[in-house]
């Protein structure tokens, strides 16, 4: 990777996070999307989770890794605090692929 | 054991527990923090691996900053992929934190310089975490703790890793790959309690799933976003009778 690729996309990927906050400030106090600007990123993180959880390059796995999740939103879905569902996901995980 | 604040406070909550509610959002970004670091060793070794040199390697976890990006590029490079592949693969991961930062701009509420250097912190982990606050106080608190904590885990690491070439091991050997999705989960649980805003969480899922096989990675998310964009359009909800009222 070349020096001008790697502030190239630097500079892309900052542009994207800049643009965000600026067009966000344009859109305040309009009703609508108001509405859809605060349930947009909830929608969003469930679609990183679910690609997080199972995507394996352009296939589907179904392995130790969703389970883990799996086993992690049960403890969310309990209310086990924050720091008790990292360590659930990652310890079932880590297990099965001990085992 | 802790109660759940979420579930414990209101939204106007007094003053007083606020701040023992930030403390709990700086612990549980410090969290993030330690396994984000582990991850950035990994992308310093892959990084290395893939024949980009060390300073070339902390450039980019400075300036880029958003790993799937990140370990995409290298990835598509360092199985033969063309720089056109890895970059345009790259840039379709980023352009979620733009949607991200339309959201959080409204609860941010940054101007001029600290805009400038918040938006370089709009990523994943700080929105999960800013979004998973009913108070707009705590939810900035949130986004700066988790972003800065994040923010030098991932710097630290991928130095570490870059240097060493193989020091801290595989990450998913710890299960940390499961972390993630799943700290997202407990983030978003609370909300996802609230009948419309699951309802458009369970659009956003599906379609990502469908979508997977099909596309190039990033794009799910994308699409996943445009269709929960119009799902929330038309989904009535209890936010808006009450923005009625």
């Amino acid at each position: 990777m070349t020096w001008p690729a790697i502030l190239g996309l630097a500079a892309a990927a900052y542009g994207c996070k800049l643009a965000g906050l600026v067009f966000g400030d344009r859109l305040r106090g309009i009703g609508v999307v108001e509405r859809v600007l605060v349930q947009l990123p909830v929608a969003v993180l469930a679609a990183v989770v679910v690609v997080l959880t199972v995507s394996n390059e352009r296939s589907i796995a179904i392995d130790a890794r969703a389970a883990g999740v799996v086993a992690g939103a049960v403890a969310a879905w309990q209310r086990v605090p924050f720091v008790g569902v990292v360590v659930v996901a990652a310890a079932t995980t880590a297990v099965m692929r001990a085992v | 054991m802790i109660p759940d604040a979420e579930s414990a406070a209101p939204s106007d909550s007094p003053p007083p527990r606020s701040g023992w509610r930030s403390d709990k959002v700086v612990r549980d970004g410090a969290v993030l923090g330690v396994a984000v670091g582990l991850f950035g060793a990994a992308f310093g070794v892959l990084a290395v691996d893939a024949g980009l040199s060390v300073a070339q390697t902390s450039a980019m976890s400075l300036l880029v900053f958003t790993g799937a990006s990140q370990i995409t590029a290298v990835s598509v490079l360092a199985t033969g992929g063309t720089m056109l592949a890895a970059l345009g693969g790259a840039f379709l991961l980023a352009m979620r934190n733009g949607v991200y930062g339309v959201s959080l701009a409204r609860r941010l509420q940054v101007r001029g310089l600290r805009r400038l250097l918040s938006a370089q912190l709009v990523i994943d982990e700080s929105t999960a975490m800013a979004i998973a606050q009913s108070d707009d106080r705590i939810a900035r608190r949130a986004f700066w703790a988790t972003g800065i904590s994040i923010f030098v885990a991932w710097n630290v690491g991928t130095l570490l890793g870059a240097v060493t070439g193989d020091a801290i091991g595989d990450p998913e050997r710890f299960g940390l790959d499961a972390a993630f999705p799943a700290g997202f989960v407990a983030l978003l649980m609370p909300q996802l309690r609230d009948r419309a805003t699951r309802t458009i969480g369970f659009v956003a899922v599906a379609i990502a799933l469908v979508a997977i096989p099909f596309v190039p990675a990033g794009l799910p998310v994308l699409l996943a976003a445009v269709a929960a964009g119009l799902a929330a359009r038309s989904v009535p909800s209890r936010s808006i009778r009450d923005g009625a009222s």
